[in-house]
């Protein structure tokens, strides 16, 4: 019989057509590069990879529904796990770790080490900031919203920044209730 | 083996770079958005071909150079070669990959008989929606091929010829 119920980022990253990662990492650079040439504003910069990655988030949403075969999750706590320990690690081949949960369980940390985006980035005095791996935020931002849930996604560490890790923020603001997916005919 | 990503990750990337560049920072100027996609493409296969050559003795000719471009970069990015290079001899190579990846995942419009060729910038007027589309995304393999090959010392011009779906030709021009 197959197996039931979720399976492991591990197993799913092993069974997923990959790529060389340094074209996924220079085309990132490449394209932030030219968005601080095109934008001139670092702000708008920031708000352009949320927004792109927040487009990509909603649909890669279904990429992960149908490949992890995570159905519903009983928390956001668990939820969280999930995205770290499956949704990373299944696209970016990297896993993160949760941490920093409030007392009522709607706001945490996303941990990175390893990230895969930062390869060779270095960024100079002119990029203050910038928020070079936003696209990311938007990502889950995205991803989550798509799954009812209406998140705000903040860094709180970057490693472009001199901290040790990429900490993102996960706040949970709303849960919107699931709507009957069908209406009836007026 | 170097570090890998997930496939979707580069075409989600693609795409939204796309329509990032066409749909919202450019919307129906088309004349600027391929150039910065083109421009991005060139970053990026500047970057690789540097790498890629590090420890290697320089080409000797341009054929050379070419051929690694069909052969180690091709496969560095797509896990297959160029399927057919052709030549006049004069400057001008074209390399047709038989199915190109990056195009396999894309809609195009079967009314577009005669497909459409990315040149110089250019998008021909009236066009299909789709046929647009797949012009915007082909301005960075393009760029990709112009890049790596300005890396080695080889100024030229590419420009993409999909009249043959699911086949993609890249024409090569060396500047003289």
């Amino acid at each position: 019989m197959a197996p039931v119920g979720p399976r492991s980022g591990d197993a799913i990253f092993a069974n997923v057509e990959r790529v060389n990662a340094e074209l996924f990492t220079l085309t990132y650079g490449a394209i932030v590069r030219q968005l601080l040439t095109d934008l001139e504003e670092v702000e708008e910069v920031n708000k352009q990879l949320d927004q792109m990655g927040y487009n990509i988030g909603i649909r890669l949403i279904d990429e992960f529904l149908a490949k992890s075969n995570v159905s519903r999750c009983v928390d956001f706590k668990e939820t969280a796990e999930v995205i770290a320990k499956v949704g990373f690690k299944m696209f970016l081949g990297v896993t993160a770790s949760v941490t920093n949960w409030d007392a009522d369980g709607t706001c945490c940390s996303i941990v990175l080490e390893d990230n895969p985006l930062v390869d060779f980035v270095e960024l100079p005095d002119t990029c203050q900031g910038l928020y070079y791996c936003n696209i990311l935020s938007g990502v889950i931002r995205g991803a989550l919203e798509m799954v009812s849930m209406k998140t705000e996604v903040t860094w709180a560490k970057d490693m472009l920044r001199g901290d040790d890790v990429f900490e993102l923020q996960v706040k949970l603001l709303k849960q919107v209730p699931e709507e009957y997916p069908y209406k009836d005919d007026e | 083996m170097g570090r890998e990503v997930s496939e979707s990750c580069v075409d989600s990337l693609l795409t939204e770079m796309v329509s990032s560049y066409c749909n919202r920072l450019y919307a129906n100027k088309p004349e600027l958005a391929a150039p910065r996609i083109e421009a991005i493409g060139y970053q990026v296969g500047h970057q690789l071909s540097e790498r890629y050559t590090m420890e290697r003795p320089r080409f000797s000719d341009h054929l050379e150079a070419i051929k690694f471009i069909c052969k180690d970069f091709w496969s560095e990015l797509f896990k297959k070669q160029i399927d057919n290079l052709k030549t006049n001899h004069r400057g001008t190579f074209v390399l047709q990959d038989n199915k190109f990846r990056w195009l396999s995942h894309m809609s195009v419009d079967p009314s577009s008989e005669n497909g459409s060729t990315v040149e110089d910038n250019s998008v021909a007027a009236g066009e299909s929606k789709a046929t647009q589309a797949t012009s915007m995304h082909l301005y960075f393999p393009c760029g990709i091929i112009r890049g790596a090959l300005s890396n080695l010392g080889i100024p030229c011009a590419v420009s993409a010829d999909i009249s043959n779906l699911p086949a993609c030709s890249f024409v090569i021009r060396i500047k003289a």
